[in-house]
């Protein structure tokens, strides 16, 4: 059976979905962020794909933006993690809802 | 289907064994060095001259009895040695060991693949390292492991950066990222990278040293300081895995180094032509004579410097070797342009 | 044929990844899945002649951001999962049946329009420069340039950003 572009589009909305759940249904935010980790990585599948589809290597380096927006990303937000932990001793963000305390 | 598959799988029995075994030697050498060094004799018993001290080294890690603390982790515990191990010895799928040699009539290369991005390949999966120390600090429940595996990991990334940048220019210098490619490089190049670049090997070999935890930069390991470090919980099997890795990425670094910047295979000055005279010697023996060179600058210095404290180790990382390095891209590329 | 096996089972092994990565009681073992899942789907680019792609993805997420999450987990300490009550303002099923109309979405998009085979990758390699390191560093450096300068100046601004952010007192 041939691979399609078709089958790594569905891989890629699999995977989708799969952080979408993890940011709605996870209440501890490291996991949140990781899940927000896997649907960049799902557009970099799919990005890929038609790279390979249309014969050009723009979609490649679009990945690459992407993974270097992912990494500014998951500094900056991993320092507020750190400066919120710092103060109030928790990442659920269910707790993570006040400005002042 | 024989040549990629059987071949490649021959390499790879052939290449595992010889590291492992060099492994092993490595341990004894170093302890004969560093004897040598302070005029004593070293291991003497186990066989002639303690030849077979490797041996019974190994018997007694797979003999001894396995402790697991309390109130671990067990698959992060069991996993972390694992993970350290996995990325020194995979590296060696792409360190060309020599030229091409007819065994049978048959040309067989002397490395198992050569991707052409293969440097990078070295680089990203020495990455992966840090995992399994950072792991087994946490996975051992204990305050000393966590604090020292914090601290190797720390002092890992750090001069990770410098070392990859010396990586950078030297692709600048080659043009590839593929080994073989780096060799071909420097043989038209007519001599070694060492000679035109320097520093970049003075760096690499430093950060090298630092990224390997060895002396002067094995504060995370030193028994003074954090008791074992980071393996402190570890025995037997485990603790040998460790053992095994960190040997493993002093041979790995050491091949980088000579693939990179001493030319592989190559004789001394490949483009001077009175010494063909060398070329008797097989391409293979070169690449160990100088990957032992390399490795012996490593115990010389560990019998020889002081320890670094962390913040002068991690000072020398991020104030020192990185602007040194960020400068050496610079001109690398500018000369590149110019010349 | 081969293609389809490799396919099957890399598809199959990051979506099994990721979903434990969603589901894992402990945070650091959630760490060590996504790190899987990183390195299989890096098995999916080589898989898909994109080898540069492939190292970058191990280099820089799962050798790179991976280990930062792992330390923020280690410094934060945080051995037990914070999940002990439930939000009752939380829509848990909601969010579940929003992902499901998300994926059906695109799979009937996928079906509709992609359904024809990819071409060999005969034709890259006929392109300039038959390496893939040598094409993306191109279209890098010569297409997207200016894109290129921004990123860069982007991941300065995130060091700074990340670093005043943890810094204990300014």
């Amino acid at each position: 059976m041939t691979i399609t572009p078709a089958h790594y589009i569905v891989l890629s909305a699999a995977l989708f979905a799969i952080g979408i759940i993890g940011v709605l249904a996870r209440r501890n935010l490291i996991i949140i962020f990781m899940s927000i980790e896997l649907m960049l990585n799902a557009v970099n599948i799919s990005l890929v794909a038609f790279a390979r589809q249309y014969d050009h290597v723009t979609g490649q380096a679009f990945a690459i933006f992407v993974i270097a927006v992912a990494a500014a990303e998951a500094a900056v937000g991993l320092g507020i993690i750190i400066a919120f932990y710092r103060n109030k001793e928790t990442v659920n963000i269910d707790e993570i809802t006040l400005m002042r305390w | 289907m024989v040549e990629t598959v059987v071949i490649p799988l021959v390499q790879i029995v052939i290449v595992l064994f010889g590291v492992l075994t060099a492994v092993a030697y490595l341990v004894l050498l170093e302890r004969k060095v560093q004897a040598w060094v302070q005029v004593r004799l070293g291991p003497m018993r186990v066989g002639p001259h303690g030849i077979l001290q490797p041996i019974a080294d190994v018997v007694k890690l797979l003999i001894k009895e396995d402790i697991t603390p309390a109130r671990v982790d067990k698959w992060v515990f069991t996993l972390a040695p694992i993970i350290v191990l996995v990325p020194a010895l995979i590296v060696f799928a792409v360190i060309p060991f020599g030229t091409p040699a007819n065994i049978f009539g048959f040309s067989l290369p002397l490395y198992i693949s050569d991707i052409n991005v293969g440097l990078l390949y070295i680089v990203s999966v020495a990455s992966l390292g840090v995992y399994g120390i950072i792991l087994g600090g946490w996975a051992s429940n204990s305050k000393y492991p966590l604090l020292s595996s914090l601290r190797a990991s720390a002092q890992l990334i750090s001069y990770e950066v410098a070392v990859t940048m010396m990586l950078v220019s030297m692709v600048l210098m080659a043009g590839t990222l593929s080994m073989v490619g780096m060799v071909e490089a420097q043989q038209s190049q007519g001599m070694w990278y060492a000679f035109t670049q320097p520093v970049a090997f003075a760096i690499y070999f430093i950060g090298g040293l630092a990224e390997t935890n060895r002396a002067p930069f094995d504060l995370p390991e030193a028994e003074q300081e954090l008791v074992g470090g980071f393996h402190t919980e570890y025995s037997g099997i485990r603790f040998a895995l460790f053992f095994l890795a960190e040997y493993a990425n002093m041979i790995v670094v050491s091949s980088v180094a000579t693939t990179v910047f001493l030319g592989g295979w190559l004789r001394p000055f490949p483009g001077v032509e009175w010494l063909a005279f060398l070329d008797i010697v097989p391409t293979w023996v070169w690449f160990i004579v100088k990957t032992f060179g390399l490795l012996y600058l490593f115990l010389w210095i560990r019998a020889t410097l002081p320890r670094y404290r962390y913040d002068q180790l991690m000072r020398l990382g991020w104030k020192v070797f990185i602007p040194i390095a960020i400068a050496n891209v610079i001109v690398t590329a500018a000369l590149k342009v110019i010349l | 044929m081969g293609e389809a096996i490799a396919f099957y089972t890399l598809a199959a092994l990051i979506l099994g990844f990721a979903v434990l990565v969603v589901t894992a009681r402990e945070t650091v073992h959630s760490v060590l899945f996504l790190v899987a899942t990183f390195l299989f789907v890096a098995m999916l680019y080589v898989l898909q002649h994109a080898e540069f792609l492939a190292v970058i993805q191990v280099l820089v997420y799962a050798g790179g951001i991976v280990v930062l999450y792992l330390f923020v987990v280690m410094l934060a300490n945080l051995k037990s999962a914070p999940e002990a009550h439930e939000d009752p303002r939380r829509r848990d099923r909601l969010g579940i049946a929003l992902a499901g109309v998300v994926l059906a979405e695109f799979v009937a998009i996928a079906l509709y329009a992609f359904t024809g085979p990819l071409p060999a990758s005969a034709g890259a390699a006929a392109a300039v420069g038959a390496n893939n390191t040598e094409q993306v560093g191109w279209a890098l450096y010569a297409d997207y340039l200016v894109p290129f300068e921004v990123a860069s100046i982007l991941l300065l601004v995130a060091m700074l950003g990340a670093i005043v952010l943890a810094k204990r007192e300014l």
